[in-house]
């Protein structure tokens, strides 16, 4: 399959259980190079074989922009998820043969700011490790505002804190510690960007309150990858490849298209990037639009769909694919 | 004066809107000569609260368009007139040096002085789209030869003599928002003396 970026074949290195939840995974070249340069932010996307189901999840790479001898990822586990959390937490080890994609960045930090404020959420931390990480070596001006459960689920608390002191600031739930974040916001020197990953809740709660503290958009990013959610089956008609197939309760419209032997483009595979979209030429019924790709505007039309999270109810969809 | 039209071009051509009110800690407002117009009708349209927060920056327009008087009337918490960009240009560093995020920025008149405006903004770090801006009064265009780098205020023909090296150059939509001004190319270049005459594009 080679819709997605460029694939690079991995071996296992190490595996670390950072906490009860999370579990760090370390992957290096099979044949011993280096790994291509990345930018704090960047993700790539763990193909896996789950026992026949095929899973492809984007993950954020964490290590030092700087180190390409192999990359990192944390995986929180997910119970309750569609399983790819579930298999890396439970099927992979050292020395396991995987792929993973080039590395893809959709939330790169904004090097013209004067300064990079980050708001982290649970797991939601990883992207910003990179991100710290390149920014330490530059110099630049960061402040990270971190939010977990309890100590014991903050990951990589203690070594921010060790590295980088003041500028690191943890908060815990359970101590209901909360980031005051309207008086954060204000006291921001001109030139700030601000930067949230984490549950959606947050995300939305960041962007609505800087917002109406009156921020730019442009200085405004955030990373939330959608997991694709569960739905009927629907069948689904691929006009350019001549094929009619059905969508599965817990598969996604670009596994089906995928899984059919369509070549499908994709990137982040989480309703984030754009890559996937793609043209509807028939509509009886009703999309399920769950990106945050396409506008307000283009999901009224109905001529557009993501089918790496979106999906369709009714009596028939018919694609350009 | 309502909105300028401009006819459509590249990309690179800057358009405007129209200023309106939006909320915020701070409001700083930068306008020369018919831009008062644009901070008028603003003011008008927002709370009675917006006069109390706003700090303007003011000058006279590129064709002697002073509003000052009517200005200096509204009670603004800040007030500053100045008779050049140039000797605006230290206490707008400051003001933007001072300022937190939230405030919001309001450019008005002559695109020279939005964009040169707007390039401080950018330099403080702020995203260029980060600003309101409204086009009123003088079209006339500051101009970068591309040979000899020298910037041209006030170009209103085309082509026109570089003010510098005194090639005669065409004056292009292709802007660059880093230097705040228009790309003027030499015209005969290619058959020296071949200048067709200027004609008043900018006024
Ligand atoms: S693959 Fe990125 S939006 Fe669908």
């Amino acid at each position: 399959m080679s819709g997605g970026a460029a694939k690079i074949p991995v071996r296992v290195a190490e595996v670390t259980e950072v906490n009860a939840l999370i579990r760090r995974i370390r992957f290096v070249r099979r044949d011993g190079g280096p790994m291509p340069a990345f930018s704090g932010g960047a993700h790539t996307v763990v193909e896996m074989d789950d026992h026949g189901t095929r899973r492809l999840n984007p993950y954020s790479l964490m290590g030092d922009p700087a180190d390409t001898t192999g990359y990192s990822i944390s995986v929180r586990r997910d119970d309750a998820g569609r399983g790819g959390s579930l298999y890396l937490h439970r099927h992979v080890v050292p020395g396991m043969d995987m792929v993973i994609s080039h590395p893809v960045n959709l939330f790169a930090l904004d090097l013209r700011a004067k300064k990079h404020l980050m708001i982290a959420g649970g797991i939601g931390i990883t992207p910003f490790l990179a991100q710290i990480a390149q920014l330490a070596a530059l110099g630049g001006r960061f402040e990270l505002h971190y939010a977990t459960r309890n100590p014991a689920l903050c990951a990589y608390g203690d070594e921010l804190t060790a590295r980088y002191g003041g500028r690191v600031h943890l908060y815990h739930d359970d101590a209901g510690q909360m980031i005051t974040l309207p008086a954060l916001l204000a006291g921001q020197p001109l030139g700030t960007h601000l930067y949230v990953c984490g549950p959606k809740g947050m995300i939305r709660w960041v962007r609505s309150t800087a917002d109406s503290a009156g921020w730019p958009r442009a200085a405004v990013h955030h990373e939330e990858f959608l997991a694709p959610p569960p739905g009927k089956a629907f069948d689904v008609t691929l006009a350019a490849s001549g094929k009619t197939l059905t969508v599965g309760t817990h598969q996604s419209l670009l596994e089906a298209i995928e899984a059919a032997g369509v070549d499908a483009p994709y990137l982040c595979r989480g309703g984030a990037c754009g890559q996937c979209e793609t043209d509807v030429l028939g509509c009886d019924g009703t999309i399920r639009h769950n990106d945050h790709w396409l506008t307000e505007a283009q999901k009224a039309s109905g001529q557009k769909i993501m089918p790496c999270v979106s999906r369709f109810e009714g009596r028939s969809l018919v694609l350009d694919r | 004066m309502t909105k300028t039209d401009f006819p459509p071009s590249i990309l690179s051509r800057p358009t405007y809107g129209v200023l309106s009110p939006r909320p915020g800690p701070a409001h700083l407002l930068i306008a020369d000569g018919a831009g008062a117009g644009a901070v008028l009708d603003l003011l008008g349209a927002a709370d009675a609260g917006m006069a109390g927060g706003s700090h303007l920056i003011y000058l006279p327009g590129p064709d002697g368009t002073d509003r000052t008087a009517e200005l200096a009337a509204l009670a603004l918490a800040q007030f500053h007139r100045a008779p050049s960009f140039a000797a605006a240009l230290p206490r707008l560093r400051k003001v933007l040096g001072d300022a937190h995020m939230g405030v919001q920025i309001y450019l008005a008149g002559s695109e020279g002085l939005i964009g040169q405006a707007q390039r401080e903004v950018m330099e403080a770090g702020l995203p260029h789209d980060a600003v309101q801006t409204e086009h009123r009064g003088s079209w006339v265009r500051r101009v970068q030869c591309v040979h000899c780098k020298g910037i041209t205020e006030n170009v209103a023909t085309d082509p026109f003599l570089c003010s510098h090296c005194g090639l005669a150059l065409f004056v292009r939509d292709h802007y660059s928002r880093r230097i705040a001004a228009f790309q003027g190319v030499n015209i005969d270049a290619e058959d020296p003396g071949s200048v067709p005459p200027p004609v008043e594009k900018f006024r």
